[in-house]
């Protein structure tokens, strides 16, 4: 603010006010449609103030979408993924960051390359990867014919055929949605700028590679971590595509996939009411993590995106 | 590469580096790479035939007057989405930066949607929009337009178009926002000596500086669009109708699992991965520019 300009600001202040109705337009109708009985959602015009079924809607996209078992789902999901990237990415970091050895740019290298590409684009081999996660050994038996190295040494017939199917599991959920490589330069960023001389005097304190890694620098890392932790958070709970082809089990879905089946469709009961209350619901969990923690948030959000 | 560090063999870190290998390797490089290989074979649906087509899988899509399509919406979507949410989004933040009051409030407002996953932002749009109960449909309705996103191709573009940028909009705000508040103030102040107003500085020196972070964030946008809102499409469209919202991830996502046609499949997302590479080193132009001015 450099001068006063009383237009100005009321202008600004306008424009404000009309982007945060934007934003609010959306989850009020939202929030209306959900408190409404399934004859005055299809009212038209609708009604611009909420009605009583607010609870009851609530409890019937609770039941239609399994959401004692989908939230559950979503919670050990976000939280694996949160969880797996930080560990792995402050142990990888770590190692590129402080210690020399032979092929340390070449780690740098393939870790920088996975930065590149989104699961979107490789969704097909992806899932044959977890349906599968022994295809590759697999590949590598049939490629040096160890069937036939086996029956020339012992003289009988085997067939190998390594199988480890994830899907419908937790870690097929989880794991491919660690292999990003975006953490790992945000702490290697990050130990770039911690002091030398706190490494250097722990060495001549006689401190073990993972005791200063351990005692030192994680305690250091924590606003970082914390900050990260939220932004792997949303993006976890958030996640579409890839629950997406995992609900063969619907026990195995995410609130968000499951909030999908109440979406009414052309050729069933328009239980907008119902929908409308279970999207609340799903986008519950993520926006008090956003409101509560909003300062790291902001933090994470602007250091992860650089 | 750090002046101190712990310089022995090559044993601890190795192990250190293991978890984050063997993640990448299973679920990155190998996928990675079958999907080259697999973009330049043909096999049948139920996979017992394998045959090496050379490039006949690309010359085939670009051929395919359904690819060609689904090219145009994307192109379409994506540039309408970058345009609408950069535009949005940078009126937002000239107005929060010529207030003082009310500021964390405005901003924790409008940062809401970013909470809010693709696919439920696609689901509250579609409701707005519902040609039968949206309470937005029937304004439209009542303005004399037949809305209906259903059967009208261009009304279902747009409505995917608002629902992605509405999603997105807090993401540009908040980095255009932070990159305002980097412009020193004493460069405005002496504009503002010199008689400049409040919008022309916001052009000829507020824009300019934020140049850098505007480019950022259209490169950040097309990814976006490019990958993030399969989850709106198929919440809401499933590509329709007559595949006018049929962008190309959602394609490659039907075509592989729905239609089993993986080498086109995986010859899309080829095309993809080339798509995505472009993004990324685009961007590493705009980190070299921070770390050659410091800004």
């Amino acid at each position: 603010m450099v001068e006063r300009a009383p237009v100005l600001s009321f202008v600004c202040h306008a424009i404000l006010i009309a982007g945060a109705l934007i934003v609010c337009v959306p989850l009020y109708f939202a929030f209306v449609a959900g408190s409404l009985s399934i004859a005055e959602v299809q009212k038209v015009p609708l009604p611009w103030l909420p009605g009583d079924q607010f609870l009851s809607n609530l409890q019937a996209a609770w039941a239609k979408a399994n959401f004692s078992r989908t939230f559950v789902n979503s919670v050990v999901v976000a939280l694996g993924i949160t969880a797996g990237k930080i560990a792995v990415s402050l142990l990888s970091a770590f190692a590129i960051t402080y210690f020399r050895f032979r092929f340390r740019m070449l780690a740098f290298w393939l870790i920088f390359v996975s930065l590149m590409l989104p699961i979107e684009v490789r969704i097909v081999p992806t899932f044959e990867a977890v349906a599968n996660a022994a295809l590759p050994l697999q590949w590598l038996a049939d490629t040096l014919h160890l069937a036939d190295l086996w029956r020339w040494i012992s003289g009988h017939d085997v067939t190998i055929a390594l199988e480890w199917n994830m899907v419908n599991t937790y870690p097929g959920l989880i794991l491919p949605l660690i292999a990003s490589a975006t953490a790992t330069f945000l702490f290697r960023q990050f130990f770039l700028t911690v002091p030398d001389e706190l490494c250097e005097a722990a060495r001549l304190d006689g401190a073990s590679p993972l005791r200063f890694f351990w005692s030192i620098l994680l305690p250091l890392s924590v606003p970082n971590m914390v900050a990260l932790a939220i932004i792997l958070f949303l993006f976890g709970w958030n996640q579409y595509l890839w629950p997406l082809l995992f609900t063969t089990d619907k026990d195995m879905a995410t609130a968000v996939i499951a909030l999908k089946n109440l979406i009414p469709r052309s050729d069933s009961e328009p239980a907008w009411n119902v929908a409308m209350s279970g999207a609340l619901l799903t986008m519950l969990p993520p926006t008090l993590v956003i409101l509560l923690l909003q300062r790291w948030f902001l933090k994470g959000l602007v250091d992860s995106s650089k | 590469m750090k002046r101190a560090n712990f310089g022995e063999g090559p044993g601890l870190p190795t192990l250190l580096l293991l978890p984050q290998f063997l993640i990448l390797l299973f679920f990155f490089f190998i996928p990675s790479l079958r999907a080259l290989t697999q973009s330049v074979l043909l096999s049948d649906p139920f996979g017992t035939t394998v045959q090496f087509v050379w490039l006949d899988n690309f010359t085939e899509l670009f051929a395919s007057g359904e690819y060609r399509q689904s090219m145009w919406v994307t192109f379409q979507f994506t540039v309408g989405q970058n345009a609408l949410t950069l535009l949005v989004a940078l009126v937002l933040a000239f107005a929060t930066d010529h207030i003082i009051r009310g500021r964390s409030v405005y901003r924790t407002i409008i940062l809401l949607p970013y909470a809010i996953a693709p696919a439920i932002a696609g689901i509250l749009w579609a409701f707005l929009f519902n040609p039968a109960v949206g309470p937005l449909a029937q304004i439209l309705h009542g303005l004399g337009i037949a809305w209906d996103p259903n059967l009208n191709p261009n009304h279902a573009l747009l409505l995917v178009t608002l629902a992605a940028s509405w999603k997105h909009i807090c993401y540009d705000y908040i980095f255009l926002v932070v990159g305002l508040l980097a412009v020193p103030v004493s460069l405005m102040e002496a504009a503002a000596v010199d008689g400049a107003g409040p919008i022309r500085r916001f052009v000829s020196i507020g824009l300019p500086m934020l140049g850098p972070t505007v480019f950022f964030l259209a490169v950040m946008n097309f990814i976006y669009g490019f990958f993030e809102t399969f989850a709106i499409i198929d919440a809401v469209t499933k590509g329709g109708p007559a595949g006018a919202t049929n962008i190309l991830v959602y394609k490659v996502y039907v075509d592989g699992f729905v239609n089993l046609n993986l080498g086109s499949s995986a010859a899309q997302s080829v095309l993809l991965m080339s798509f995505a590479l472009l993004c990324t080193l685009l961007q590493f132009r705009y980190f070299d520019r921070k770390v050659n001015y410091g800004v």
